[in-house]
């Protein structure tokens, strides 16, 4: 068994309201130092097997398909030991 | 002439979108996601609502539905097809359009009568209308926000295919004020605000609305 990693976040160029609303609360709270926030997701997938360079390549193909739209979208993908 | 209108799990706005193809004199034909053939209509609208509850990102999942395949080959032959609001998302999660819809930049959800202008009256869903022409019809959305790189942009403005622009206010941070936009060949449109919602006097703003419907009608009985 093993696990990969997604990590979709939005492109530099397109707004995060979701990151700036977070970066407001941050502010209100009292924590310091913080010049922007951006908010993305994770995906943990489980493999049903070995992470064998086919398994990854599927999952990357996901990633680009249905996880992530390449439109707006940056991902980057690890296998977890 | 007949007009499907696809189902999703979480579509709102597909009564209302039946309604109006039936209040263009059109044949409605109620659509379902799960359907693997289009039931031999000569044109879809995706309607609004929150397809797969907007999980992922909007329209996401509901891209992938069964439906859409024979919907995707069938817009590439040139089948009419409009998205509206939830629908417009599905388009550009299918590529079918460019850009994308993102969350309203004000971070609220949006809920007003619009003012527009047709940008092109060209277009499958347009031709009811004159270039230039302003109507008011409903917009309600929380992630209606278009973008698309400046290329993109550019080449959309060059090449008519911004089919309405917001005017007044931009409701939702869209980029150009861009409220829809069409595909190279014009059957495809997009459109954020709900023309569906200003068929009639008694419920809508105004009946605006209704040219989408009934030019789409009118460029298949020229065809």
């Amino acid at each position: 068994m093993a696990r990969v990693v997604v990590d979709v976040m939005l492109k530099p160029e397109i707004l995060d309201p979701q990151g700036k609303a977070v970066h407001g609360a941050l502010d209100r709270l009292g924590f310091e130092g913080v010049s922007s926030v951006r908010q993305g997701k994770r995906f943990e997938i489980e493999l049903a097997g070995m992470a064998t360079p086919e398994a990854v390549a599927e999952i990357e193909k996901a990633a680009s398909t249905l996880l992530s739209n390449p439109v707006i979208e940056d991902f980057s993908l690890r296998v977890e030991p | 002439m007949t007009i499907g209108v696809v189902t999703f799990p979480g579509s709102l706005d597909d009564s209302d979108a039946l309604r109006a193809v039936r209040i263009a004199s059109g044949d409605a034909v109620s659509l379902w996601h799960g359907d693997a053939d289009l039931r031999g209509v000569d044109a879809v609208v995706l309607p609004g609502g929150f397809s797969y509850g907007d999980y992922l990102r909007c329209g996401a999942i509901a891209r992938f539905a069964p439906i859409m395949e024979p919907l995707i080959d069938a817009a590439r032959g040139g089948m009419p097809i409009l998205g509206i609001c939830n629908g417009f998302q599905v388009l550009c999660e299918a590529h079918l359009l460019p850009g994308a819809l993102v969350r309203n930049d004000h971070r609220k959800f949006v809920c007003r009568d619009q003012r527009l202008r047709i940008e092109n009256a060209s277009t499958a869903w347009t031709s009811s209308y004159e270039d230039g022409q302003e109507i008011v019809i409903p917009l309600k959305n929380g992630e209606g926000g278009f973008v698309a790189d400046d290329a993109t942009l550019d080449r959309l403005e060059g090449e008519g295919r911004v089919v309405a622009r917001y005017l007044e206010c931009n409701p939702n941070g869209s980029y150009r004020d861009i409220a829809g936009v069409a595909n190279e060949r014009g059957n495809v449109v997009g459109l954020m605000p709900h023309p569906e919602h200003a068929v009639e006097t008694l419920t809508g703003p105004s009946t605006d609305g209704l040219g989408f419907f009934t030019s789409v009608l009118m460029s298949m009985a020229a065809a």
